[in-house]
């Protein structure tokens, strides 16, 4: 009895390493289907828009026969997810290089886009990324926008208009009377700033983004490519803004650090009438389906923060969605992805559901965008005001530096003392020298 | 006689000639198991420590290169004695706290059962977890009193220790009880009629007899607290950072392990194989404190 019994375990354990052995990348069993058209693998670098692109995959497997994988990396972890899919046999086709850090990266691994057919189907220049020798590394293929979402019908209960916020004395002005009479109103000013790394991107980020970008107008030269070292000259514009963000709003600026704060469900509950965050939350706040908050009085503004001339600013326009095509594919599947990748912004109905997806399309026959916030982004610019486009991109050694000024940041949150703004400065401007230094180094 | 019996049989050719031919299929699985999932890997992360890579297929050698970037880290000298005191520590804690429950839950106290089960509890949710949890109850005193865990280097490290301590203490003591109900009854009645009182008992009879039972638990405690990742990660995640003058920082909480995934994500081309070098001086490390500690213990134990 206990003879079979061994020999049934011992069969068990084999069996279950054959079983794991046999399992096989859904990627790499596409890659046997038709060698011939070439195969695309996407590895997608935004979770929201997997189920669309899953759609959009189907679609072209269906009408061409090439075979369209896409794989959606877990939030946050795309590097990641990233490093170890390159390591494959069969490793993706088309991937996203966002910014510059993301160049320096992964920019031997490029293939160069300039010339090709869906490249000229580009409306802008903007969103394109290249690498020191000038090769155009990797495409925008969608583009979005942040500053300061406002509900206008809270506004309008506090007794204001939109029209009364035009810079940073009437933005702060505004938002310290709602705050000190949040308790009546029953909403504050601002929604909690939470400093977890669900929410920390939007400070060390995209906020920052303001004091980079001034700097850059006085300096235009020296931020054509990424600078070794910054000045800080706007410093006190951030922390204008700051001050303003986490002084008056329902959470006690010391609670920051530990996080756990929901900010889009505390605006999309009407608890406060300010909420910075991007174009992509448009359908979440404004949408009536599941999860989604159905406000329907909202604009964005752009990051008042005391600069001279800021009744002129915009919104911070950009992207860090970028198409990059692996150079070190096969040639034909090279070919299919760039057909595949031209197809995709080229067909109405396919453009029509991406850009559903993604607010926006920077292709000259994309179907028009029904985003609110990029439609005031456009209002902006149409009426002559300056956009902010995104700086941020160049942040070098990103995660490290955001990091390190996350940690500078609550220390200053917990005891906002001259001192502790001192660190975030350091964390801030010398940071960005160490950080470039430690990723050129 | 029995014994000598059974040894004939086991050494008999009816017996070893099918276990000699059924060898491969009892041993082949397992040994494929640990060739792949361990013995490769292994080697490959020495190889790659010499290596410039970004993905570990395509990596070209430069010799110690790495292993100087990772001396010049400051960032992993100070893990490294963050991670030692850290071990020190909570090896000291977790080992006379869960001897302490162990001792007591043997001296025939009702509901002891229970009580054990209740001390293991902890030890089987997983350390990311633990880590989260441990945060919200940390954080939910300390904001009482404005500061957070994440905003002190002396609280996260503490933290960091009760929550090892939290977790471990359950596992020894299991590993402690079974020590203690392996001692001879006869030598603690023979104490006992020699006049000897609980203390001297304790001392000079218990504790050497547990002996193998503290080698083992001070090894896995020692290289736990040494190899300690998920709840670093989830509890401070490295914060505060300490910013230097020159804009550098140094994550005051960050373990050895957490600096090395950390080093590795970075941007720099080479941070991928300072990583690895990283990771394999960590090993070094790690294997060497645990055999000196192994037989450094093994001295002190009594044969029964």
């Amino acid at each position: 009895m206990k003879k079979y019994l061994a020999m049934i375990l011992a069969l068990v354990m084999a069996l279950s390493l054959v079983a794991c052995g046999d399992k096989k990348d859904d990627s790499a069993d596409n890659s046997d289907g038709d060698t011939a058209s070439g195969r695309v693998y996407w590895l997608n670098f935004k979770p929201e828009a997997d189920e669309t692109l899953q759609k959009v995959a189907a679609m072209y497997t269906e009408k061409t026969g090439v075979p369209v994988t896409v794989v959606t990396a877990a939030s946050g972890t795309y590097n990641e997810t990233l490093t170890a899919e390159m390591d494959k046999s069969a490793p993706p086709t088309l991937f996203v290089v966002g910014n510059q850090a993301a160049v320096g990266t992964w920019g031997d691994y490029c293939y160069d886009l300039s010339g090709t057919a869906v490249a000229n189907e580009l409306n802008t220049d903007a969103y394109n990324l290249y690498d020191a020798d000038g090769k155009l590394c990797s495409i925008g293929y969608c583009y979005e926008c942040y500053g300061i979402i406002v509900n206008e019908d809270l506004l309008e209960k506090a007794g204001y208009t939109l029209g009364d916020i035009t810079n940073f004395e009437t933005l702060k002005a505004v938002a310290e009377d709602i705050h000190a009479r949040a308790s009546e109103l029953g909403f504050d000013a601002f929604t909690s700033s939470s400093m977890s790394d669900d929410s920390s991107w939007r400070f060390t980020g995209h906020l920052a983004n303001l004091e980079y970008y001034y700097e850059s107008v006085d300096d235009p030269d020296a931020w054509k490519e990424c600078p070794s070292s910054i000045k800080g000259t706007y410093m006190q514009n951030y922390k204008n803004l700051w001050d303003l963000y986490i002084n008056n709003s329902a959470v006690n600026p010391a609670d920051l650090a530990a996080g756990g704060f929901d900010a889009a469900d505390e605006f999309g509950k009407e608890q406060a009438v300010f909420y910075q965050n991007g174009s992509w939350e448009w359908a979440k706040l404004t949408g009536t389906g599941d999860g989604q908050y159905g406000l329907d009085n909202l604009s964005m503004i752009p990051f008042y923060c005391g600069v001279a001339g800021e009744e002129n600013a915009g919104l911070n326009c950009g992207t860090e969605n970028c198409w990059a095509v692996n150079a070190k594919a096969s040639e034909e599947d090279i070919q299919a992805t760039l057909e595949f990748m031209n197809w995709m912004v080229t067909d109405p109905e396919v453009s029509r559901m991406l850009v559903d997806e993604f607010a926006a399309m920077p292709y000259k026959q994309a179907a028009e965008s029904t985003n609110g916030f990029l439609a005031d982004a456009n209002d902006y610019t149409t009426n002559g005001n300056y956009i902010m486009p995104w700086v941020t991109n160049f942040q070098p050694n990103v995660d490290a530096y955001r990091a390190a000024l996350v940690s500078a940041m609550n220390q200053y949150d917990a005891d906002q003392s001259d001192a502790n703004w001192e660190l975030v400065k350091t964390a801030f401007v010398d940071g960005w020298a160490t950080q470039y230094a430690a990723a050129n180094g | 006689m029995k014994h000598k019996h059974s040894n004939a049989a086991v050494n008999s050719s009816m017996i070893r000639r099918p276990i000699r031919r059924w060898f491969p299929l009892f041993m082949g699985p397992m040994v494929c198991a640990f060739i792949i999932g361990f013995v490769y890997p292994f080697c490959k992360g020495i190889y790659l420590s010499f290596c410039k890579f970004k993905v570990t297929s395509d990596a070209h050698f430069v010799g110690l290169e790495n292993y100087r970037r990772a001396f010049q880290d400051a960032s992993f000298v100070h893990s490294f004695w963050f991670t030692a005191l850290f071990a020190v520590i909570s090896l000291v804690l977790i080992n006379v706290l869960a001897f302490a429950v162990a001792y007591a839950l043997t001296q025939g106290i009702k509901g002891s059962n229970l009580y054990r089960t209740v001390f293991f509890m902890p030890n089987l949710i997983g350390g990311i977890v633990l880590g989260y949890i441990w945060s919200m109850i940390f954080d939910g005193i300390l904001s009482r009193y404005g500061t957070s865990i994440l905003l002190n280097t002396k609280l996260g490290f503490w933290g960091l220790i009760i929550l090892m301590c939290w977790q471990q203490i359950g596992y020894m003591m299991i590993i402690y009880i079974a020590g203690l109900q392996a001692v001879p009854e006869d030598m603690l009645e023979a104490a006992k009629i020699d006049g000897a009182s609980r203390w001297q008992t304790l001392w000079k009879v218990t504790i050497p007899n547990v002996m193998p039972s503290i080698t083992i638990c001070t090894f896995l405690s020692l290289t736990n607290g040494f190899k300690l990742f998920d709840q670093n990660l989830a509890l401070t995640g490295g914060q505060p950072y300490t910013i230097l003058s020159d804009g550098s920082s140094i994550k005051t909480t960050e373990m050895l392990a957490l600096n090395i995934l950390n080093t590795f994500y970075g941007q720099n081309a080479n941070s991928r194989g300072t990583a690895q070098a990283k990771a394999v001086l960590f090993f070094i490390l790690v294997a060497t404190i645990g055999l000196l500690q192994l037989s450094a213990n093994r001295k002190k134990e009594v044969q029964q």
